[in-house]
């Protein structure tokens, strides 16, 4: 059967899971998972597996994150939407102007570069009260229109 | 998912990680204090393998970056192999190719040692 015909689009799944870094690789499962259903290529899933996994570590690495982490992956007929949730305040409180040392800005900077490169569409929406939605999206494609 | 960590000693001052898992922000501390623990002993020649490794975030690049960073202070070295495709393509996405050497295998990474 084609799979493009084998498959009810748009599917959606969701998943909590605790801002801890052992459970990262739960997050990273799933993305993969719901890519997989796409039928994006091996190397695709990766870049979506990883891309997964640096968005939650740097929930996880904020000093202000939320007690979960929110995973929304929304398979469409073109593409692959992947929304992360962190409910943690930000930008409201004095604690917030932490400054990172060299070495932990450096790795964060290289885990937002990953994600940038890695997927065809990324935006970030940061409430102070509602806390920050990382919005991702991987084209079957691969390819921006 | 965890990450399992082998530590041998080779010809001359030198040492071999062998990794074997995945590298991400909960497996990586363990690499960390491996690599930490031998620099801390005065090893600065080291070929890290990563054949086995079937995943590694900016966590784990910050490891090894944290790693050749330490050495090079004592005129070290730190050489990787690799040869799983994806895990070189994001060394080449982030232009870690130009800092580490990066071999497709043990012997090669060894004479490559400066």
């Amino acid at each position: 059967m084609n799979p493009a015909v084998e498959r009810a689009v748009p599917e959606l799944v969701e998943l909590r899971i605790p801002s801890r870094p052992e459970w990262v690789a739960l997050a990273r499962l799933a993305a993969a998972t719901v890519a997989n259903r796409l039928h994006f290529s091996i190397e695709e899933i990766e870049d979506v597996k990883l891309a997964v996994a640096e968005a939650c570590t740097a929930v996880i690495q904020h000093e202000n994150h939320g007690e979960f982490i929110d995973l929304t992956c929304e398979a469409l007929s073109d593409s692959l939407r992947v929304r992360v949730h962190d409910s943690g305040r930000h930008g409201t409180s004095a604690s917030d102007s932490r400054a990172m040392d060299f070495d932990e800005a450096r790795i964060a900077g290289l885990g937002i570069f990953l994600i940038r490169t890695l997927m065809d569409e990324v935006s970030y929406d940061v409430h102070a009260q509602l806390g920050t939605d990382l919005l991702m999206v991987k084209r079957l494609t691969g390819r921006p229109e | 998912m965890d990450i399992r960590v082998n530590v041998r000693e080779a010809p001359g001052d030198c040492y071999v990680v062998d990794l074997s898992g995945e590298i991400d922000v909960y497996t990586s501390p363990k690499v960390k204090d491996a690599v930490g623990e031998l620099i801390d002993r005065g090893v600065y020649h080291l070929v890290i393998n990563l054949e086995k490794v079937r995943y590694i975030d900016s966590t784990g690049l910050g490891v090894l970056i944290g790693g050749l960073k330490r050495v090079r202070e004592h005129g070290g070295s730190v050489n990787l192999v690799c040869t799983n495709p994806q895990i070189k393509k994001i060394f080449d996405i982030t232009g870690l190719v130009k800092i580490f050497g990066i071999f497709d295998n043990e012997d090669a990474a060894m004479k490559a040692l400066v």
